[in-house]
């Protein structure tokens, strides 16, 4: 068993978490993040990639318009390099309503989002696979967000301060004595190794799992109502602004071009268990034929790969509990003191990735206030490593980039266009890294060949670098290749059949299902 | 985002297809094979060119109005990627697309002005062995290199005293009858300044079999300027070009001995540049390459087969353009018609050139290499002649190997006892 002693202990590797524990860190507290996987492994990792304007909120939640607007500066400046300043429509399709456009610019207007309609013949001229029948274009200042660079930087920026980042590390219990957390118990899953971490408080930062966490502290049931939502990756960008319905936030209505592909989403389902998301036939169906109302032709488009996420709402009296969309968006900080007679915990829920640094701000804030301190938040003031300078992503940064460096290292993964400097580096910084964690950072099998050609390279660099053993290095391959296929089977139609036909039989010739296996499998 | 400059090279039209085009839909189709890059003949000789895949499906998936990265430029335009994709990419379409927005803000003078072929011509015609003599003259083939980067040893078109206009209107027009009706002849550039024998040949040849040639007063197909990114001007060039060929007559077959323009007008203005104009889809579905043609009148019981021997080994190449077009290798079917001839078809990718790809300076020796192959096979099989249907290809071909090059059509030509 491993000790540590901490003055504050933040559950959850999520946006949220990775945000608290970058600013409990810059004020001062020396601070552990613990999370049962990697970082950005549950909802950040699965989003649009949107950073909202406030566009969308303008007319149904006007104080998180007003909060996404501000974030977006903020973001767009500390972490730039995570960051593509897209620009964004919201458009008016044939049937919607064409007042609302009306409510929008008002909304607009008293929520402090900037706004600005154009002309349809603009829109079309700068997105020209959009549905030629919009009747109004509404220009906003959405922009798309790495959500793992975002939560790598942040993570990277609270270590610079003195935090330390524990990955795969699955809290088990946090302990209490006479009413206040005295020290979190964990597991590295690695490892199978106990670690026990004293401190005084504990920031619950662990999404649709909060309430699984809390209890784990003993405190009453807090509410999660994880909302299911499914996206749709297409093989490239069909528009290169975010493009949004202007009608009252709806299933579908958001497309966003993120890195090389553009993504459709979302639906909104009710769930029990954040761990267990399905990926509905139906909802499929749903969001290919919401993709064709926004750009005809979207059906014959390749998709790439679908996943589902779960939104962590905190349950909210006003609304009924099975519809999720319109609970409310703020976010929630719950003090356990006055709720369960518990000291030194607060639970976050609620937000939404662009504000995830208010977020940090305000449940940080709340703790030192509990703390009776004075620390003043610096989070929106400095950049992030890696952002100084304040360039924002561009798509063609990468294209640019190999063009630099083609003489010099070979590609492994084509579709991204990820170098195997790029991919050697990282497993030298992570070496217990597995390569869906290092796909996480470098888009690897990210493309339209999901893993066909590049996942046998990979596997054999790490092998032949003598980092793995080839019963660990193809263990790695064959779960890699199993949560590729997760993401597959869903949208298996059209253009992508040939590809995981040919992914097969590549498969097949090298007889990936019986290359030697470890005497037990690899964690996740 | 298109700056003024990109507006003024490529037209808005040019330039706004160049960015959401057609093509770029059929990226979805690649598996990531790569079939194309094994048949790049420009990367099998230099690692400076990424290859086809790379350019071209790959990196347009990394591309929003702009393109990074200039490497792409080593692509030389033959289209061998896209003829030999099993999946249908528009490979060669996509990097020609690239690369036009690519140069769109420094598109060289070099590039302007190869690709004004008309105006070459016409300076070039008058003063013929001047011209002649200078483009075979080191030292000032050495200025035009450091000045506008054109290879001091690439080979250039041969001067002409007589453009092809020049004689078909001066000779004693035919009489008539014409038992087979009208066709429309279109030379091309080339065909009516620099290859003004073929042009001749060719329509003697119709002649002979019974149709009456009109030859309408014409300008360039664009050609040139589309394959340096030229697209506003080729644009302008092609339409013009229809305006003219159709003016001939209504539903007339136009029929070109100049394969690569051909090309242009059948798939190419459209595929590449976006012009989507109801002449230029009645030309393109009314134009025939001569040999495609005359081996559609043989197909059709049509064709005299009444040939001469000519008792001879010739090596054949098909070029790049021809081969895109999906009509085979015609010149092959026909030539073989000839008793005694036996054609030896190169099967080489590419002579290299690719239209004014092997004249530039920093693409010559790339051009040569790509050649080679094609080059010591023409050697080896007949010193005195080989056979190409495109012009600029028989212009490398015979700089290069030292053997004098033809149009098919000369050997048909002399089997009809025309020559």
């Amino acid at each position: 068993m491993r000790k540590l002693a901490v003055d504050v202990v933040v559950i959850g590797g999520g946006s949220t978490g990775a945000g608290v524990v970058r600013d409990v860190a810059m004020r001062g507290y020396s601070a552990v993040l613990v999370d049962r996987a990697d970082l950005g492994q549950g909802t950040t990792g699965r989003f649009h990639g949107l950073l909202h304007s406030g566009g969308r909120y303008v007319v149904s939640d006007p104080l998180s318009a007003t909060e996404c607007a501000e974030e977006n500066d903020i973001v767009t400046r500390i972490q730039s390099s995570a960051v593509e300043t897209t620009g964004g429509y919201f458009v008016t399709c044939p049937g919607d309503d064409p007042e609302f456009a009306d409510k929008f610019l008002a909304g607009a207007a008293a929520t402090g989002v900037w706004a600005r309609e154009v002309s349809v013949s603009e829109a079309l001229r700068n997105e020209p696979r959009l549905n030629p029948g919009i009747s109004r274009a509404i220009e906003v200042k959405d922009g798309t967000v790495d959500g793992w660079q975002l939560v790598w930087g942040a993570a990277n920026s609270a270590r610079h301060y003195g935090a330390e980042i524990l990955t795969y590390h699955r809290v088990t219990k946090i302990e209490t004595s006479g009413g206040a957390v005295t020290a979190v118990r964990c597991i590295d899953e690695r490892r199978g190794e106990e670690l026990v971490i004293d401190t005084n408080f504990v920031l619950n930062c662990g999404g649709p799992w909060a309430g699984q966490i809390a209890a784990m502290a003993g405190a009453h049931p807090v509410e999660v109502v994880p909302g299911r939502g499914i996206m749709i990756a297409m093989n490239h960008r069909l528009v290169n602004r975010v493009v949004n319905r202007c009608i009252y936030p709806a299933d579908g209505d958001i497309l966003v071009p993120a890195h090389t592909v553009s993504i459709i989403g979302t639906t909104d389902v009710k769930v029990d268990d954040p761990d267990h998301l399905a990926i509905e036939p139906n909802e499929v169906q749903q969001m290919l034929d919401a993709g064709e109302v926004l750009v005809p032709g979207f059906r014959a488009s390749r998709a790439l790969h679908a996943w589902a996420g779960a939104r962590p709402l905190i349950k909210d009296d006003r609304v009924s509990a099975s519809d999720t969309r319109h609970m409310s968006r703020g976010m929630a900080v719950i003090d356990h003191t006055t709720r369960d007679g518990l000291d030194g915990m607060l639970t976050i829920g609620g937000g939404k990735l662009t504000t995830y640094r208010l977020m940090a701000e305000h449940i940080v804030d709340a703790m030192c206030d509990k703390l009776g301190e004075q620390r003043e938040c610096r989070t929106a003031r400095e950049a992030i490593p890696g952002s100084e300078s304040g360039r924002t992503h561009k798509v063609s940064d990468r294209l640019a980039e190999r063009e630099e460096d083609r003489f010099d290292s070979q590609i492994i993964c084509e579709c991204e266009l990820m170098s195997r400097k790029m991919f050697v580096d990282a497993m030298n910084a992570q070496p217990e890294a597995s390569f869906d964690d290092l796909r996480r950072q470098l888009r690897l099998g990210m493309g339209p060949c999901q893993g066909g050609f590049c996942s046998t390279r990979a596997t054999g660099i790490a092998h032949a670098d003598g980092r793995l053993s080839a019963e660990q290095a193809t263990a790695l391959m064959r779960l890699f290749l199993k949560n590729r296929w997760i993401g597959l089977w869903p949208i298996l139609y059209g253009e992508q059949v040939r590809q995981t036909a040919l992914d097969n039989w590549i498969f097949a010739t090298l007889d990936v299902a019986h290359l030697p296996e470890p005497e037990s499998e690899v964690t996740a | 985002m298109t700056t003024p400059d990109q507006r003024l090279v490529m037209g808005e039209d040019g330039l706004a297809f160049a960015g959401h085009k057609l093509s770029r839909a059929s990226l979805d189709a690649c598996v990531k094979c790569t079939i194309c890059e094994t048949a790049c003949p420009v990367s099998a000789v230099t690692p400076l060119f990424t290859g086809p895949k790379f350019v071209g499906p790959q990196a347009e998936r990394f591309r929003n109005g702009e393109s990074v990265d200039h490497s792409l430029d080593y692509c030389s335009s033959c289209g061998t990627c896209t003829l030999v994709c099993p999946q249908g990419v528009q490979i060669a379409e996509l990097n020609s697309q690239a690369r036009a927005v690519m140069k769109a803000d420094h598109m060289p003078l070099r590039d302007r002005l190869i690709g004004k072929t008309v105006l070459m011509g016409t300076v070039m015609t008058p003063v013929a062995p001047i011209a002649r003599a200078a483009l075979k003259n080191k030292p000032i083939r050495k200025v035009m290199e450091a000045v506008i980067g054109v290879h001091a040893d690439a080979p250039m078109p041969p001067a002409q005293s007589q453009t092809f206009e020049g004689w078909f209107r001066k000779r004693a027009t035919p009489a008539g009858p014409f038992p087979r009706g009208t066709v429309v002849f279109f030379h091309g550039c080339a065909g009516g300044y620099f290859e003004v024998e073929t042009s001749k040949k060719s329509v003697e040849v119709l002649e002979h079999l019974g149709y009456q040639v009109l030859v309408p007063k014409q300008g360039c197909c664009g050609l040139a300027q589309q394959s340096n990114g030229l697209f506003d001007g080729a644009t302008k060039d092609v339409l013009k070009l229809c305006d003219d060929l159709r003016s001939a007559g209504k539903d007339l077959t136009i029929i070109s001995s100049s394969g690569s323009c051909t090309g242009m007008l059948k798939h190419e203005a459209h595929e590449i540049m976006g012009v989507d104009d109801e002449r230029l889809r009645d030309v393109g579905t009314r134009i025939r390459d001569i040999m495609e043609f005359l081996l559609e009148l043989h197909d059709a019981g049509e064709l005299p087969t009444d040939f001469s021997p000519i008792e001879m080994t010739v090596p054949y190449h098909a070029p790049c353009q021809l081969k895109s077009q999906g009509i085979g290798k015609p010149a092959i079917e026909v030539l073989r018609l000839i008793p005694g001839l036996t054609v030896v078809d190169s099967n080489a990718t590419c002579c290299g050139i690719a239209g004014t790809y092997g004249l530039k300076k920093e693409k010559y020796e790339i051009a040569q290499a790509v050649g080679k192959p094609l080059f010591d096979m023409v050697k080896a099989t007949n010193p005195e002649l080989a056979l190409c249907d495109t012009e600029t290809c028989r212009w490398q071909i015979e700089q290069s190997s030292g053997v004098k090059t033809e149009h098919p059509i000369y050997l048909i030509h002399q089997a009809y006892g025309l020559s």
